[in-house]
């Protein structure tokens, strides 16, 4: 276990150079420049210039990327304009927020999945198969800041169960500005739950272990849950893991939609305002979050399909 | 009357099949998987279930099981286990319902032993979990002592170093021994009867042997009955103490005596299917082939099923109807011209020792 | 099974779709009709708009929907039926263009993967676990950021993420026909490699692709539409759904619901009917298998 644990991890290392490098380079791309694009028009070119020297734009790109470089290892991803602060304070405040969204997204789309994949893999054909195949087509199509603003204006400001958006200092408070936000990117992401649960499932129900299993005399719930739900929720947990990238793009949405103050509202906010180091740092953020996802995602995964340590 | 130890018709019985029919869906039409098939396995008795695949035989444990796909239907027939039906036809024709007398029996009076080891064990939980799961089938029995179970069984099953084995995965070990473990799970209940789905098919030939060794050795134990399926007449001169054949979901014949129904068959199929059995001590004999092949159930012609391919097919056979001929419950066969003395017509079939095959 | 079909290739070399598909296939033939009515009225909307979507009419704002203005007017006059006629038009096109680059792309790297293996595979298959490492809608809209808005950044920023899925799905299926007898039948008649991959291949690894190019042209639209929302998208005035949406918002607490209720609605409806489309075709070409 240890030696495909190391594997993993090493290969897991060109990935996370790779996204340092993007991160790089999509800053570089920009066919104008960039301190002239964050100070606008008007500003004087002393201004842009001292900008420029700033950032270190005025240097060579590979001293560039190497300074990049020694600073994100270090933690240091340069000072936010708009904010006006090092953008690792920044995220060491809005991080936590994205994560627990992000986290309780991930806990509501299971809860809604699985049953509706439950009910309908065990009737083939049956109402809720064709309800939940409804439902999958619809919600789909639906734009998360369509859903977020339905949701928004119906639980939020028509009827006031939920506040209509905000995220206040106590800790309830914040739980419970949060379950609307996380409602709306958990539906996001519940069509895929749904499908792969309930093809995992609709296999292992007509599968020769399950069969074996009922013939040892096991009852039907024993059955369900030692067999049926354990081998589904090995492949569940996959999925669920996959989706962390669509998980942090809901975020992006409803931070904004709903004025959670996380890194997708600040990376909102770099962008609007142009302010590249916060674009930067936040993106090279939310690719790294999504690559320790896949790692720990494969961990649960070879922890309970032992034949996945042999790959 | 008894010669060997083996159980005649004095014996009480295990489990009796009476006229199933099992359909592929519901309604009129309605392609028969099984049509009236009825046997009886006696207790200790081990009997062997031969047919070529298609021809139904591992549906009818599944039936007996209670295991039957969702698109199968109990049509009409029922199934006994000591003299209680435990299956029958649903009111509504659907057999998703299973008694609470079934349920109750599996595992401790009935258990199944399927064919691909490798896909009837769970890949995510280690074998001796599932071993220990049939152990405890009812969760009184405290975790040591279903431990202690499980490796005793595992020991005679013929499991090498049960204790490290109860922590392997089914992709660790070997097809015999993943064999083993199902066997061992299947016969943690102490069950009165074994329903085997051609068990060594997956297997090579040497390995074979030894877990046919092992089912005599598990059947002595217990002194349990079998019902063993298979295609392998071989498998079953070796093991089983009577025979029934099944062909395109009918019974062809069914003997008592497995000795005397390879000596001398009754009906051609069984015939057919014994010269087309190699014979290690005959090397030299040509292998006679049957040509052609079963009928599906979907296009099943009136009459005998096996009228195409017969050898001795009369006008009549493709007409039918086909009836049951025997003497007594001993000997059952489904011919209109079946081998023996004495013709369909008078109901008996006389020995005749002219047509012996060996 | 007789040892004959060992030979006979279980891959289709030709494509062809099956007549009679339309009776057994519900969701491909109600997917393709209310596309069809949606591409349709795409298509036609400058004939079918009485109203210029662009102009505004300050004296008729806020209309409910009636006999002259099917669906209202918008805050500034502007017919929405035709607005929302017009965005079909602009959010539909790009997000059908912009899935034929990456499938280009990902078709031709995808093959060559699965197909030659050995260094190209590796290289290619980290870029593009790095690629994917990024959340796809945050990596598009730094993307547009940095490259300016538009139409065009819109394109190259979604073909620069998105062929890596086919590329992925394609190099699976690549891997798998290679391996098929039938393709070492090939190799051994001296059929030549790239006869091989454009003759006998691709036909059959095209077919999931495709499948998955209708879920990507429903992601499309959800993206472009998301990033008119946030104002990063298609530049006003051309009317444009999301725009729509972003502009409308404001008047619902006030009970105007037409401005975001159609766009909306629109938005749905076309992915709805995309999404039918698509799991139609994955039933059809998957019986062809």
């Amino acid at each position: 276990m240890t030696r495909w644990l190391t594997r993993r991890l090493l290969l897991a290392v060109p990935v996370v150079l790779g996204v340092i490098t993007i991160s790089f380079v999509l800053m570089r791309l920009s066919p104008g420049d960039p301190a002239r694009a964050a100070l606008g028009d008007k500003a004087n070119q002393a201004a842009v210039d001292s900008l420029r020297h700033q950032w270190g734009l005025d240097q060579s790109l590979w001293s560039q990327y190497v300074s990049y470089l020694g600073g994100a290892v270090r933690g240091d991803l340069g000072r936010s304009l708009y904010f006006r602060s090092p953008i690792s304070a920044l995220l060491e405040q809005r991080l936590p927020v994205t994560l627990a969204l992000m986290l309780l997204g991930a806990l509501f789309a299971v809860a809604i999945a699985v049953p509706l994949a439950t009910a309908a893999a065990s009737r083939r054909g049956g109402v809720a198969d064709h309800v939940t195949r409804a439902l999958n087509a619809v919600l789909q199509g639906a734009p998360t800041f369509l859903v977020g603003g339905l949701l928004l204006l119906f639980l939020g400001v028509k009827v006031a169960i939920f506040p209509a958006g905000g995220y206040p200092a106590s800790l309830g408070g914040r739980a419970v500005a949060l379950v609307l936000p996380a409602l709306t990117i958990a539906l996001s992401i519940v069509p895929l739950l749904v499908r792969g649960l309930r093809a995992a499932m609709a296999e292992s129900l007509t599968s020769e272990y399950v069969a074996f299993a009922r013939s040892k005399g096991l009852g039907e719930r024993v059955v369900r849950r030692r067999y049926v739900l354990r081998n589904a929720g090995v492949s569940g947990v996959s999925i669920l893991g996959i989706q962390v990238g669509a998980l942090a793009s809901g975020a992006l949405v409803v931070e904004q939609v709903f004025a959670i103050p996380g890194m997708g509202s600040m990376l909102m906010s770099g962008i609007l305002n142009r302010d590249y180091l916060v674009v930067q740092g936040c993106t090279l953020v939310f690719g790294l979050l999504v690559v320790v996802v896949y790692l720990l995602t494969d961990l649960a995964y070879a922890r309970l399909d032992p034949r996945a340590r042999l790959a | 009357m008894v010669t060997d130890g083996r159980p005649g018709t004095d014996a009480a019985a295990i489990l009796e099949v009476e006229g199933l029919t099992l359909t592929l869906g519901r309604g009129a039409g309605a392609p028969r998987i099984l049509d009236d098939v009825s046997f009886t396995v006696r207790a200790g008795e081990a009997r062997g279930f031969v047919g070529e695949s298609g021809s139904g035989k591992s549906m009818t444990l599944r039936a007996v099981m209670g295991i039957l796909p969702p698109t199968v239907h109990v049509e009409s027939g029922r199934i006994l286990f000591r003299g209680e039906e435990i299956v029958a036809r649903a009111p509504d024709g659907s057999p998703s319902t299973v008694s609470a007398r079934l349920q109750q029996l599996r595992g401790t009076g009935i258990s199944m032993i399927f064919q691909e080891p490798s896909v009837a064990l769970n890949p995510v939980t280690t074998v001796g979990e599932q071993i220990v799961d049939a152990v405890r089938r009812r969760d009184g029995m405290s975790r040591r002592t279903a431990r202690r179970r499980a490796l005793e069984l595992m020991d005679l099953v013929g499991i090498r170093n049960p204790g490290e084995r109860l922590g392997s995965y089914p992709f660790e070990l070997s097809g015999g021994m993943r064999q083993r473990v199902m066997i061992a799970a299947a016969v943690a209940g102490n069950p009165q009867l074994i329903l085997c789905d051609e068990p060594t098919t997956a297997l090579d030939v040497t390995v074979q042997a030894q877990i046919l060794a092992l089912f005599r050795h598990v059947r002595d134990e217990l002194d349990a009955a079998l019902l063993y399926v298979t295609h392998d007449l071989g498998v079953v001169a070796e093991l089983c103490d009577s025979l029934t054949v099944l062909y395109s979901g009918k019974v062809m014949e069914s003997r008592q005596d497995l000795r005397a129904a390879i000596d001398q068959p009754f009906h051609p199929y069984t015939r057919a299917l014994l010269q087309s059995t190699p014979d290690i001590d005959h090397l030299e004999q040509r292998l006679r082939t049957i040509p052609g092949s079963a009928p599906t159930p979907q296009n099943r012609p009136a009459g005998c099923p096996f009228a195409d391919r017969c050898d001795r097919v009369q006008d009549d056979c493709r007409q039918g109807p086909v009836p049951d001929v025997g003497v007594g419950s001993e000997v059952v066969v489904h011919c209109l011209h079946p081998f023996g003395r004495g013709s369909a017509a008078n109901g008996v079939i006389d020995p005749s020792p002219a047509e012996v095959l060996r | 099974m007789s040892e004959s079909t060992a030979l006979t290739p279980t891959v289709r070399t030709r494509l062809t779709l099956p007549s009679g598909v339309a009776r057994s296939n519900t969701a491909l033939v109600v997917g393709l009709l209310i596309l069809g009515i949606i591409v349709a009225l795409a298509i036609a909307a400058p004939a079918l708009s009485r109203w210029d979507p662009i102009e505004p009419d300050p004296l008729h704002a806020l209309l409910p929907p009636s006999g002259t203005h099917l669906f209202g007017t918008d805050n500034l006059g502007r017919d929405i039926f035709s607005r929302v006629l017009h965005g079909a038009r602009s959010d539909l096109t790009l997000a059908s263009v912009a899935v034929l680059a990456p499938f280009a792309i990902g078709l031709a790297v995808g093959i060559t993967c699965g197909y030659a293996g050995g260094w190209f595979d590796v290289i290619v298959m980290r870029v593009a676990d790095i690629v994917t490492a990024f959340p796809f809608f945050i990596l598009v809209i730094s993307l547009v950021f940095v490259l300016g808005g538009g139409v065009w950044t819109i394109f190259i920023a979604i073909t620069a993420v998105s062929w890596v899925a086919y590329a992925r799905i394609v190099r699976a299926e690549t891997m798998v026909v290679r391996n098929t007898e039938f393709v070492s039948a090939c190799q051994v008649g001296g059929i030549t490699t790239p006869r091989i991959l454009l003759r006998h291949i691709a036909p059959n690894v095209l077919t999931q692709a495709v499948v998955y190019a209708m879920s990507d042209i429903v992601m499309n639209v959800g993206v472009i539409v998301t990033l008119s929302y946030f104002g990063l998208g298609i530049v006003p005035p051309t009317p444009d759904w999301g725009a729509m949406m972003a502009d409308g918002q404001q008047f619902l607490a006030a009970g105007y619901y037409g401005l975001t209720l159609f766009p909306a609605a629109a938005v749905v409806l076309t992915s709805l009917a995309l999404s039918l489309v698509g799991e139609g075709l994955a039933h059809v070409l998957r019986i062809e298998r």
